[in-house]
């Protein structure tokens, strides 16, 4: 059985111009806000450590005195802090990345992610800020906010700082079974419960920020102590039960960042994937300094998807990954 | 045997999962944020036929099951067994159970081709066409003028099926059934 190639887009005339709509909807947003574009490699000598993304390597020849190889990039992020770090101020950027095995009706291994840095900003600073764009473009109400702790109580019943490894493995194996269900560990377990549970009740929520992440869930967030619990600053922004995007209170100490590559990558080595080489250049722009800031990745074609009333990522995409 | 990984997941595909045949029925990719993607899927137990939903993280994989559908014509049953005819001119014959047989019995006509789904070699399931083609050998007598009413009335059929049919129809003539409902199509014209 042979499927036969399909030419035509997938998504409809009508919904490509919006998507040249919003992108210059995006455009005008920072503009107004003395926001600077900015454009960095889609192609880097690096790739991320984070045990859960996987990056697509490319075959590249060894120019001019280079390395021969690269990563198409997961996010623009590490690039972007030594721009910061050089004195960028504010700045934004539309990037494409990739992400290896990724495709499902809300993912696609390449996709459009706009991601932007504010020197200054506080996580809560931010998320006024996504509010306005989020909700300006979707003429939606500001988003409401509600603590991780709080989703997890209310709609997994267990608090996820203080269960047990055995009680959030026994949770899960209402999906899993208790061998796979073990090997999950506490995050695995937690990625799980806010997949199955707390996600889907978020869709009858209008948007709303889900803030103060267990730090083992923010590889590049700053932490501090809430309610005698040791919390990222981390938010992610649902509309409609749609994971839209994930911003920090970025971490800016260069030995923390060490430490916190060098657990990626000892999870990467007991899961059996690649260990990833550490990015030098990036640890060097941390060490020069970069500014107090937040920052936030944003996906352009869920954005897209909400504002389409559509549910398959295909129909905001001329060519996902099958037509590509 | 070969497997398959999470990623080449699609529906149709069959697999072994606690040692049963299964085929998938959906696969739905999800991942919260920067966390552990997991594959959550639906497969119907091709033993039991009872849908299963299970979920693998990403990357897991799955044994392939050995399950292939195949063309053959129904031969004759020896009252325990029900004979199969590959169609593809080896000649070559299997042997079906009750069990794999299953409800495709009341459709089942010789000579015409069914779909034999093999496991390991042997039948686990029988599959009628969409469309079957059977004679009626007991209903009501036929009553003329009635045909606008949309009345209905049961009928036996051949294989002993019974279907409800409009009321002007009578024993002998060949009717043409769809399986999947179990509904009276029209009448066959007699060559």
């Amino acid at each position: 059985m042979s499927r036969a190639f399909e030419w035509q887009p997938s998504a409809s005339p009508g919904a490509l111009k919006s998507r040249a709509d919003q992108l210059a909807w995006v455009r005008g947003f920072f503009a107004q806000r003395g926001v600077l574009e900015v454009e960095t490699p889609v192609l880097g000598r690096h790739g991320v450590t984070d045990p859960n993304l996987d990056g697509i390597s490319a075959n590249t020849a060894a120019v001019a005195g280079g390395v021969a190889g690269g990563w198409l990039q997961t996010s623009p992020e590490y690039h972007m802090k030594r721009l910061l770090a050089a004195g960028s101020g504010p700045i934004f950027q539309v990037s494409r990345v990739f992400r290896d095995g990724e495709r499902g009706r809300r993912h696609n291994p390449e996709f459009s992610m706009l991601e932007w840095y504010r020197p200054g900003f506080t996580d809560s600073d931010l998320m006024a800020e996504v509010g306005d764009l989020v909700c300006g473009w979707l003429g939606c109400a500001q988003p409401g906010v509600l603590a991780y702790r709080d989703a997890f109580r209310r709609y997994a019943g267990l608090d996820p700082f203080l269960a047990s490894d055995r009680e959030l493995a026994r949770r899960c194996e209402a999906w899993l079974e208790p061998e796979q269900a073990m090997t999950l560990g506490r995050d695995g377990c937690l990625d799980l419960l806010m997949s199955y549970l707390v996600e889907p009740a978020l869709a009858d929520y209008g948007p709303v920020f889900v803030t103060g992440y267990p730090e083992s869930q923010a590889a590049l967030a700053k932490v501090s102590e809430h309610d005698g619990t040791r919390q990222a600053h981390r938010f992610e922004l649902y509309v409609q039960g749609i994971e839209l995007c994930n911003g920090y209170w970025e971490l800016t100490d260069p030995a923390e960042q060490r430490r916190r590559f060098a657990v990626d990558n000892q999870i990467r080595r007991r899961s059996g994937k690649p260990e990833m080489a550490i990015d030098a250049a990036f640890l060097g722009a941390l060490e020069a300094g970069i500014p107090e800031c937040s920052g936030v990745a944003l996906g352009l074609d869920r954005l897209l998807m909400l504002k389409l009333e559509t549910s398959d990522i295909a129909d905001v995409i001329a060519f996902p990954v099958e037509r590509a | 045997m070969a497997s398959y990984s999470t990623n080449e997941f699609r529906s149709g595909l069959k697999v072994l999962l606690d040692g049963d045949p299964c085929v998938i029925l959906e696969n739905e990719f999800v991942k919260p944020g920067k966390g552990q993607a997991f594959n959550r899927v639906k497969l119907r137990n091709l033993m039991s036929n009872r849908v299963w939903e299970r979920t693998f993280k990403s990357g897991e994989s799955l044994e392939a099951a050995d399950v292939m559908d195949q063309d053959m014509e129904y031969l004759y049953t020896d009252g325990e067994f029900w004979h199969f005819m590959l169609t593809d001119g080896s000649f070559e014959q299997y042997p079906a159970d009750a069990k794999a047989v299953g409800d495709t019995v009341k459709w089942l006509k010789e000579q015409d081709v069914y779909t034999v789904t093999l496991y390991n070699g042997a039948p686990l399931s029988v599959s009628p066409p969409n469309f079957v083609e059977l004679e009626v050998v007991d209903t009501d007598p036929g009553m003329k003028g009635d045909t606008a009413q949309g009345g209905s009335k049961p009928a036996t059929l051949s294989t002993g099926a019974v279907v409800n049919v409009p009321l002007f129809i009578t024993i002998g003539e060949v009717l043409k059934v769809d399986t999947r409902s179990g509904e009276y199509v029209s009448r066959v014209k007699s060559s």
